[in-house]
C-alpha cells in the first residue's frame, strides 16, 4: 500500500502522456492527408523565421497590449513546466520537492515561478475581461459563437486554476514556507489557511494541479490551443517567397508548353497525361498541401487576419480566420471519418467548398495579403482562397459573370478589356 | 507642352542590332485606360528627360495575366506568361521596369519558374536609381509645403516589401508627407486587387475604396499619390465620392514629372 501513491501517479501520467501521444499521430496523419509541397529550401532563413516569429514572438507585438500580455503567458508557460519536472519526479518515486536539495538556487527558482504565475494569472484575467466584457471586435465575429468562443475562456479558465493551484499547494506547504525562501507570493496567501488540515489541502492541490496539466495537455488536440505546439514547425514551414508570389501548378505548365510547342503531334497519346492531376485546385481538404492543413491546426483564432481583413472591414462575407476554421473543422470531419471506417476515408457527401466556405466568401477577397501579413505566426489564408477559387473556374466554371468576361478578353486581344492589341501603343499619339 | 514623346519599341531596337537599357512594360492600365495613360505618359517624359534608353514592346505586348491567376484560371495565365515569355526572351531582355504593381509581381515572382528570369523593377524604385545616379533631378518648387500622402498598392508593398522608394521620391519634393493610420506593412488595399476591378464587389455595408478614401481624409491631403493604375482607379472614384474638389489622386510619377514642369 506504501506505493499506492506512485503506481496511481505512474499510471495517470502514462495514461496522459500516451491518450495525448496517440490524438498527436493521429493530428500528424490527417496533415499528411495534404498534398506534398517541397519545403526542403532555406534551411536557415526558416530556422531564423521560427526564431524570430515564435520564439521571439515578433509580430504579436506589433498590438503592443495584447503583444505584451500574451509575452508573460508564454514565457509564464515556458518557465513553469520546469516545475513540472520536479513534481513528475516526486510523483513517481514518492519524494517532496527534489530540487530543493539544490539549496538556496531553489528559493530563486521557486520564487521566479511564484512571480510569473501571479503575472500570467493577472494576464489571464486581463484576457478574460478582453473577451467577455470589453467585447473586443475581433472575438464578436460570427465565427465565434458556440464552441470557439467557450473554447477561448475555458483555456482561459483552465490557466486561471492550474496557476491558483500551484500557489495554493506553495502555500500550504508548511514546510516549504519555513524556509521562508522563494515563498515570495503564497507567503501572503499561508496565513489564510491557518487552522486548517494544511497537509490535506497541500496534497489535495498538488494532486489536481498535475492532473489539470494532464487534463490541459489532452485538452489540446480538441482545441484552438494547439498553437503553442504547432507555432514553432508552422513559422518554420512557412511561406520564404515574396507574399506575392502564388504557385504556378506544374500540370497545367506541362500542358501549355504541350500546347505551344510546334513539334509534338496533337494525336498522339503521351505519357504526360499521367500528370495531369485528378483536379485543378481544391474543393476539400485533401486537394490543399499539407502546410495549408497545419495552418489551419495552428490557427488560434485571434482574428487578427479578419480585422485587417478589407473584405471583412467593409461588411463582407469573407473572414480569413473563418476560411481557416472551416478547413481544420472539415479536416477532423475527414479524420474522424477514417478512424470509423477503418482507416479509409468513405465519402460523405460533404466537402470544403459549399459545405463550410460559400463562393460568395472566396470571391470577396481582393488578395491583398493583408491577412497574411496579420497573422503572428505565419499562416496564409489566401493561398487556400486563391487554390479553391481555381477549383470554381477550372473545373467549375463558376466565375462571376464579369469574371469570365475579363478572362475571354484576355484569351482574345490580350487585355482584361475588349480593346485590340493592335492598338497597345495608341497613348504615344494621344 | 512640348509633347513629343520618344518611345522606340523592341523591334526599332532590334532592327539596328542594339539592345535598350531597360524594357519598359506598359501594361493593359497603362495602354488602354484613360486615367492610367495619362501615368504611362509622365513616366516616358521623366525617361526621356533622363536619356534612358528604353523600349516598350508596343503591339507585342500582352497582359501578364496576373487577373485570370488571381481568379483562379491558371490555365489562362500560364498561356499569356508562357507567350510573354517566349517574346521577351526573343528579345533577349534582360531588364524591365513597369508602373502596374501587378505586372511587376507577376513579372518578377511568378515568370522566373516559367522560364522568364528577369530583373524586375516598379517605376518609383527605377526614378529613385536615376536621381541616385544623377540622371534627372527635382525641382520641388510646385509641391513645396504639399499635403501628400501616399497609398500603398498591396503588390508593391505587402506583396514585395517596396515601401520607401516611392515615399522617398515623394520627400524629395520638399512636400510634406504624411501618413494615414493604415499604412506600409498595414496599407488597407484598395478594392481593386484579385481581379476585383473588374467586377461588382460582393454584398456588403461599404465599398472598400470608400472606406479607404475617408481613411485617406482624416489626414486632410492635398494629393492622394500611388503607384499603382488600379489603386488610382479606386482612389479617383473614392474621391469623387467623398472629396469631390478637395483631393487630387496622382502617381508618383506624376508628381515628378509636374515639378520638372514636364
Amino acid at each position: 500500500m506504501e506505493f499506492l501513491p506512485n503506481l496511481i501517479f505512474a499510471i495517470l501520467l502514462f495514461t496522459g502522456i500516451g491518450f495525448f501521444a496517440r490524438n498527436i499521430s493521429k493530428l500528424k496523419r490527417n496533415i499528411d492527408l495534404g498534398k506534398d509541397v517541397d519545403t526542403s529550401d532555406q534551411t536557415k532563413i526558416r530556422w531564423k523565421n521560427m526564431a524570430r516569429i515564435a520564439l521571439g514572438q515578433s509580430k504579436m507585438v506589433r498590438r503592443p497590449i495584447a503583444g505584451i500580455l500574451h509575452i508573460v503567458v508564454y514565457v509564464g508557460f515556458v518557465v513553469i513546466n520546469i516545475e513540472v519536472l520536479e513534481i513528475i519526479i516526486d510523483g513517481l518515486f514518492g519524494t517532496h520537492r527534489i530540487f530543493s536539495g539544490i539549496g538556496s538556487l531553489y528559493g530563486v527558482l521557486i520564487g521566479t515561478f511564484e512571480i510569473l504565475a501571479a503575472l500570467v494569472f493577472v494576464a489571464v484575467i486581463i484576457f478574460w475581461f478582453r473577451r467577455n466584457v470589453v467585447k473586443i471586435q475581433r472575438f464578436m465575429k460570427s465565427e465565434m459563437k458556440g464552441w470557439p468562443k467557450l473554447d477561448g475562456n475555458l483555456i482561459l479558465y483552465f490557466e486561471i486554476v492550474l496557476m491558483g493551484l500551484f500557489i495554493i499547494m506553495n502555500a500550504t506547504d508548511v514546510e516549504f514556507q519555513s524556509t521562508n525562501s522563494g515563498n515570495i507570493i503564497s507567503q501572503f496567501f499561508a496565513p489564510m489557511f491557518e487552522g486548517y488540515n494544511v497537509h490535506l489541502i497541500e496534497r489535495v492541490a498538488w494532486w489536481m494541479h498535475i492532473v489539470g496539466i494532464l487534463v490541459f495537455l489532452n485538452y489540446l488536440y480538441y482545441s484552438k490551443h494547439l498553437h503553442i505546439l504547432l507555432a514553432f514547425p508552422n513559422t518554420y514551414y512557412g511561406s520564404v517567397k515574396p507574399k506575392g508570389y502564388f504557385n504556378n501548378l506544374e500540370a497545367v505548365t506541362n500542358e501549355v508548353k504541350l500546347m505551344m510547342d510546334p513539334n509534338i503531334d496533337p494525336f498522339a497519346t503521351t505519357e504526360e497525361d499521367a500528370s495531369v492531376p485528378d483536379k485543378f485546385g481544391a474543393s476539400d481538404v485533401q486537394d490543399l498541401n499539407w502546410v495549408q492543413l497545419l495552418n489551419a491546426y495552428t490557427c488560434t483564432e485571434c482574428g487578427r487576419c479578419t480585422s485587417e481583413c478589407p473584405a471583412n472591414q467593409t461588411g463582407k462575407k469573407l473572414s480569413p480566420r473563418k476560411i481557416m476554421m472551416d478547413t481544420r473543422d472539415r479536416l477532423v470531419e475527414v479524420g474522424n471519418n477514417i478512424d470509423t471506417n477503418k482507416g479509409v476515408f468513405v465519402p460523405d457527401g460533404k466537402q470544403l467548398l459549399g459545405d463550410y466556405i460559400t463562393n460568395e466568401e472566396l470571391w470577396a477577397c481582393t488578395s491583398c495579403n493583408a491577412c497574411v501579413e496579420a497573422c503572428p505566426i505565419s499562416i496564409d489564408p489566401l493561398s487556400i482562397i486563391l487554390e479553391m477559387r481555381r477549383y470554381l473556374v477550372m473545373e467549375q466554371s463558376a466565375a462571376p459573370m464579369e469574371l469570365n468576361t475579363m478572362m475571354s478578353n484576355i484569351e482574345n486581344n490580350g487585355a482584361p478589356w475588349p480593346y485590340n492589341q493592335m492598338d497597345r501603343l495608341n497613348w504615344k499619339n494621344d | 507642352m512640348s509633347d513629343v514623346l520618344k518611345v522606340p519599341t523592341m523591334a526599332e531596337f532590334m532592327a539596328t542590332g542594339k539592345q535598350p537599357e531597360v524594357l519598359f512594360w506598359v501594361g493593359c492600365a497603362g495602354s488602354f485606360d484613360d486615367r492610367a495613360r495619362k501615368i504611362t505618359k509622365a513616366f516616358v517624359r521623366l525617361l526621356n528627360k533622363a536619356k534612358v534608353d528604353f523600349a516598350v514592346l508596343g503591339t507585342e505586348e500582352s497582359c501578364t495575366g496576373d487577373p485570370a491567376k488571381r481568379s483562379g484560371n491558371e490555365f489562362l495565365f500560364q498561356m499569356q506568361a508562357v507567350t510573354n515569355i517566349e517574346v521577351l526572351n526573343a528579345y533577349e531582355v534582360k531588364k524591365i521596369v513597369t508602373a502596374c504593381p501587378h505586372c511587376f509581381n507577376t513579372l518578377k515572382n511568378e515568370y522566373p519558374s516559367l522560364g522568364g528570369d528577369y530583373a524586375v523593377m516598379h517605376h518609383t524604385q527605377f526614378l529613385k536609381s536615376l536621381l541616385e545616379e544623377g540622371r534627372l533631378s527635382i525641382e520641388g518648387g510646385k509641391f513645396k509645403g504639399k499635403r501628400i500622402t501616399f497609398h500603398d498598392p498591396c503588390y508593391l508593398g505587402r506583396a514585395n516589401d517596396v515601401y520607401e522608394a516611392p515615399r522617398d521620391l515623394i520627400q524629395k519634393l520638399d512636400a510634406e508627407l504624411v501618413e494615414m493610420k493604415n499604412c506600409r506593412k498595414k496599407g488597407l488595399c484598395c478594392g481593386a486587387g484579385g481581379a476585383q476591378m473588374f467586377k461588382d464587389a460582393e454584398k456588403g455595408d461599404k465599398e472598400i475604396n470608400i472606406e479607404r478614401t475617408e481613411q485617406a481624409m482624416e489626414v486632410t491631403p492635398e494629393i492622394i499619390a500611388t503607384g499603382c493604375p488600379f489603386c488610382n482607379t479606386m482612389m479617383t472614384d473614392g474621391v469623387k465620392n467623398k472629396a469631390e474638389g478637395k483631393i487630387e489622386v496622382m502617381d508618383v510619377a506624376e508628381l515628378i514629372a509636374n515639378a520638372n514642369d514636364l
